[in-house]
C-alpha cells in the first residue's frame, strides 16, 4: 500500500463544526493568501499556479495555469465562471467543498480573478444544492462586510464582484459552454468549439475562464505554500492532492483526499483508511474509475496509480474523481441500463447521434433486461455506439457538439465486451459481436489465474 | 394568477442589477416565482419577461429546459429518490418501489392530499451515502424503507415544517451586495484593462 502522509490541502476544515463561518476561516489562516497576492504582480500569481501543475478537477483535467494563459491579450473585460454544477453520476466533492468551506472557495475565486484580470466572477451552484447555496450566500455576505470582496478589496485597487448564481436541474449545464449559455439565461445547450472556446469567446462572447470548484479551492494553499510545494506532491502530470468519492460496494464509502499520482486504486478500494475492502468479503467485479462517462476498469487495473496519464493509457479516465465499485453480485445489464438511461434523459437534444442514439440504446437495453432481447441486439447496441463515436476508441471520437453523446458508449462497450455471457443469458441465445471496438479498456482481459503450487 | 408581489419585484430588480445583461437573471427569477407560488405560473413568466426585457416565449423557452421548474402545481413536498448507479447498487430501485407502494403513486405522481410528489431522479451528489433522497432539496442519507416511512409520517404530522420549507424555497439566505461595497456588474462592451493589472505590469520579457 502506498497511503502517504501528504497534508490535507482542501479538506483541513471538514471536521470542524463551524468551518464554514468567516470567524473560523480567519482564525485558521483564511484570507492571508489574498493579502499576499495583493503584494504580488498578477503575472507572478499566475506563474505560481503554473508551477504547481494544478490539473483541472472538473473532468477534462486540463492544467489550470495553462488555461488561464489562453485569454487573448488586450481583450477586456474577462470573466470567471466557477463550475459548481457537480452532477456526473458517482461524483461527490464539490458540494462538500461549498458546504463545509465556502470561504476557501471564495478566496480561490478572488486569487484567480486577480491573476487573470477578471472584472466579475459568477459562482454557478447546482440548483438542487440548497445548503451549498445558503452557505455561499452567507459566506459572500460576510466577506463583503469585511472588505474581502467588492470594490477596493482590502483597500487596494483590486475590485471584483462575486455573484452567486444557481441552476435549475440539467446535467448538461456542467459542460462549460452550456454553463455559459445557462448563465446568459438560455436553455443549457452546448456551443460548438471552435469558435466558442470560453477563453476566447465565452460569457457574452468575452474571454472567460471556467474552472471547477475543487480546482479553485486549491489556490489559497498554493499561494500560501508556493507552487513548488504543491508540485512536490504526486507524480507525473498529477500533482498535489485530490478528492475521490468511493461509492458502491465497499465497506467504507466516503470522500477521501489523497495524494494524487501515487495513491493506487487498490489503496482507495482496500485500505482501512479509505474504502476498507469489498463489503461482505466478496470479489470485485468491475469499478468505474472516473464517473459515469468513464470506461470501466476491472481486477487487472487495481494496481494502477491515480495518475491521469497512466489511467488514460489504460483506456479510461479519472474524470471527476468518482470511483464506483461493483462486487460480484452486481447485475451488469441493469447497471449499464441505468447509466445509459441517465445519458438519454440528460441529452440536450442538439445533435442527432446523441439525441436519437442514447434513446435507442436505452430502449434496446430495456428490452434485453426484460427478457425480450434478440440475438442481434448486442451488435445493434455496438453499431449505434459506433455511430455516436466512430470506432469506439479512447479517448472517444466525436460526431457531436459535446462529449455527452460519446460518454453513453462507455458503460455499454464496457459491460457488453467483458460480460457478454450475462447478456446472452438474459437474451437466452448466443449474441455475436462483430462490430470492431478499439478502446483499450474495453478489450482488457481478466488476469489468468496461476494454478496454486505451480 | 400570480405575478410577482411588490416585495418580490424589488428582490427581482436587485438580482437583475448584479448581471451585465438582464436576461442572465432569468433562472434566479424563475426560482423566485416558484418560491412565491410553489410552481411557475404563466403570469409570473409574463411578469419576468417584462422585468428582463425579453418575450414571454423566451422565458418559457428557458423555463421548460430545466427539471426543477414545475409548470403545474406539485405537492408541498417534493421527494426525489436517486436511482443512479451508486444508489442503484445499494438498493435505490427497491426503495423507489417501496415509496410508490406506500404513497400509492408512481414516480412523477402526487398524493391525493396534495402533500407529496414523488420523483425518480439522477445523481444528487451524495453517492457515498447511498441510497439517498431529497425532500424539497434537503438531504436524507442511507435511507432504509423504515426511514422512508418515518419521513412520510413526519411530513404528514408537520414535524418537519421548520427544517423543510414548502416546495419552491431553496436557500433561505439571499446574497446581498451592499451598494457601498459593490464593484458593479462588468459590461461586456467598452471594457478596459483592470486597474490592478495596469498598475502592476509584468516586466518586459527578455528577447533571446
Ligand atoms: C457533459 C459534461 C458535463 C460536465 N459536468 C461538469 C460538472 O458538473 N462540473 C465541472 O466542474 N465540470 C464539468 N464538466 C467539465 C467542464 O466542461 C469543464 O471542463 C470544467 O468545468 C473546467 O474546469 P477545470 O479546468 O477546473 O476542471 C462537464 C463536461 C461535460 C462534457
Ligand atoms: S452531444 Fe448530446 S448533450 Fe452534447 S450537445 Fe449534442 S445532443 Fe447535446
Ligand atoms: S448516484 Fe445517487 S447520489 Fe450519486
Amino acid at each position: 500500500m502506498t497511503v502517504t502522509d501528504a497534508p490535507r490541502i482542501i479538506t483541513s476544515r471538514f471536521d470542524v463544526a463551524d468551518g464554514f463561518t468567516i470567524d473560523r476561516y480567519e482564525a485558521t489562516g483564511g484570507y492571508t493568501a489574498l493579502r499576499r497576492v495583493l503584494s504580488m504582480r498578477p503575472d507572478e500569481v499566475a506563474a505560481e499556479v503554473k508551477a504547481a501543475s494544478l490539473l483541472g478537477r472538473g473532468g477534462a483535467g486540463f492544467p489550470a495555469g495553462v488555461k488561464w494563459g489562453f485569454c487573448p491579450p488586450g481583450v477586456w473585460p474577462r470573466y470567471l465562471v466557477v463550475n459548481g454544477d457537480e452532477s456526473e453520476p458517482g461524483t461527490y466533492k464539490d458540494r462538500l467543498l461549498m458546504e463545509k468551506d465556502p470561504h476557501q472557495l471564495i478566496e480561490g475565486v478572488l486569487i484567480a480573478c486577480y491573476a487573470i484580470g477578471c472584472a466579475q466572477a459568477f459562482l454557478y451552484v447546482r440548483g438542487e444544492m440548497a445548503l451549498a447555496q445558503e452557505r455561499i450566500a452567507q459566506a459572500l455576505n460576510e466577506a463583503y462586510a469585511r472588505g474581502y470582496v467588492g470594490r477596493g478589496i482590502l483597500g487596494s485597487d483590486f475590485s471584483v464582484d462575486v455573484v452567486l448564481h444557481w441552476g435549475a436541474g440539467a446535467y448538461i449545464v456542467g459542460e462549460e459552454t452550456a454553463l455559459i449559455e445557462s448563465l446568459e439565461g438560455n436553455r443549457g445547450m452546448p456551443r460548438l468549439k471552435p469558435p466558442f472556446f470560453p477563453a476566447a469567446k465565452g460569457l457574452y462572447l468575452q474571454p472567460t475562464v471556467v474552472n471547477n470548484v475543487e480546482t479553485l479551492a486549491n489556490l489559497p494553499w498554493i499561494v500560501g505554500h508556493g507552487g513548488a510545494a504543491f508540485a512536490a506532491l504526486g507524480a507525473e502530470t498529477s500533482r498535489g492532492t485530490r478528492l475521490f468519492a468511493v461509492s458502491g460496494h465497499v465497506k467504507r464509502p466516503g470522500v477521501y483526499e489523497v495524494e494524487f499520482g501515487v495513491t493506487t486504486f487498490r489503496d482507495l478500494l482496500y485500505s482501512p483508511l479509505y474504502g476498507g475492502g469489498i463489503r461482505g468479503g466478496r470479489a470485485l467485479k468491475a469499478f468505474i474509475p472516473g464517473g459515469a462517462s468513464a470506461p470501466w476498469f476491472f481486477e487487472e487495473h487495481v494496481d494502477l496509480p491515480l495518475e491521469a496519464g497512466a489511467v488514460g493509457k489504460a483506456g479510461s479516465m479519472l474524470g471527476s474523481g468518482a470511483v464506483v465499485v461493483m462486487d460480484e453480485t452486481t447485475d451488469v445489464v441493469k447497471a449499464a441500463l441505468r447509466l445509459v438511461r441517465f445519458f438519454a434523459r440528460e441529452s440536450c437534444g442538439k445533435c442527432t447521434p446523441c439525441r436519437e442514439g442514447t434513446g435507442w440504446l436505452e430502449k434496446i437495453l430495456q428490452r434485453i433486461d426484460s427478457g425480450l432481447g434478440r440475438p442481434s441486439d448486442l451488435d445493434l447496441l455496438l453499431d449505434i455506439c459506433d455511430n455516436i463515436s466512430p470506432s469506439i476508441t479512447w479517448p472517444p471520437k466525436q460526431t457531436t457538439i459535446c462529449p455527452l453523446g460519446p460518454s453513453a458508449v462507455s458503460p455499454i462497450a464496457s459491460a457488453v465486451l467483458r460480460f457478454r455471457d450475462e447478456f446472452e443469458a438474459r437474451i437466452g441465445a448466443p449474441a455475436p459481436v462483430t462490430v470492431a471496438v478499439h478502446g483499450v479498456a474495453y478489450n482488457s482481459k481478466p488476469p489468468v489465474e496461476e494454478p496454486v503450487g505451480a | 394568477m400570480a405575478r410577482l408581489t411588490e416585495a418580490n419585484e424589488l428582490v427581482a430588480r436587485e438580482i437583475i442589477g448584479r448581471y451585465p445583461r438582464p436576461k442572465s437573471a432569468l433562472i434566479p427569477l424563475l426560482h423566485l416565482a416558484q418560491e412565491q407560488d410553489g410552481w411557475v405560473t404563466d403570469d409570473a413568466m409574463e411578469h419576468i419577461a417584462e422585468l428582463v426585457g425579453v418575450t414571454a416565449a423566451e422565458v418559457l423557452g428557458t423555463c421548460s429546459f430545466y427539471e426543477m421548474f414545475k409548470r403545474e402545481p406539485v405537492g408541498t413536498y417534493l421527494v426525489n429518490i436517486c436511482t443512479n448507479i451508486s444508489c442503484q447498487l445499494l438498493g435505490a430501485e427497491e426503495l423507489l418501489h417501496h415509496a410508490e407502494a406506500t404513497l400509492g403513486v408512481k414516480a412523477g405522481g402526487t398524493t391525493r392530499d396534495g402533500l407529496i410528489t414523488l420523483e425518480d431522479v439522477e445523481c444528487i451528489a451524495a453517492c457515498t451515502e447511498a441510497p439517498c433522497l431529497q425532500v424539497n432539496y434537503r438531504y436524507r442519507y442511507k435511507v432504509a424503507p423504515e426511514d422512508f416511512d418515518r419521513l412520510v409520517d413526519d411530513l404528514r404530522s408537520g414535524a418537519l415544517v421548520d427544517e423543510v420549507p414548502p416546495h419552491g424555497t431553496l436557500h433561505r439566505t439571499r446574497q446581498r451586495i451592499p451598494t457601498d461595497r459593490a464593484a458593479g456588474a462588468a459590461s461586456p462592451v467598452g471594457g478596459r484593462e483592470p486597474a490592478w493589472i495596469a498598475s502592476r505590469p509584468a516586466p518586459a520579457k527578455d528577447t533571446p
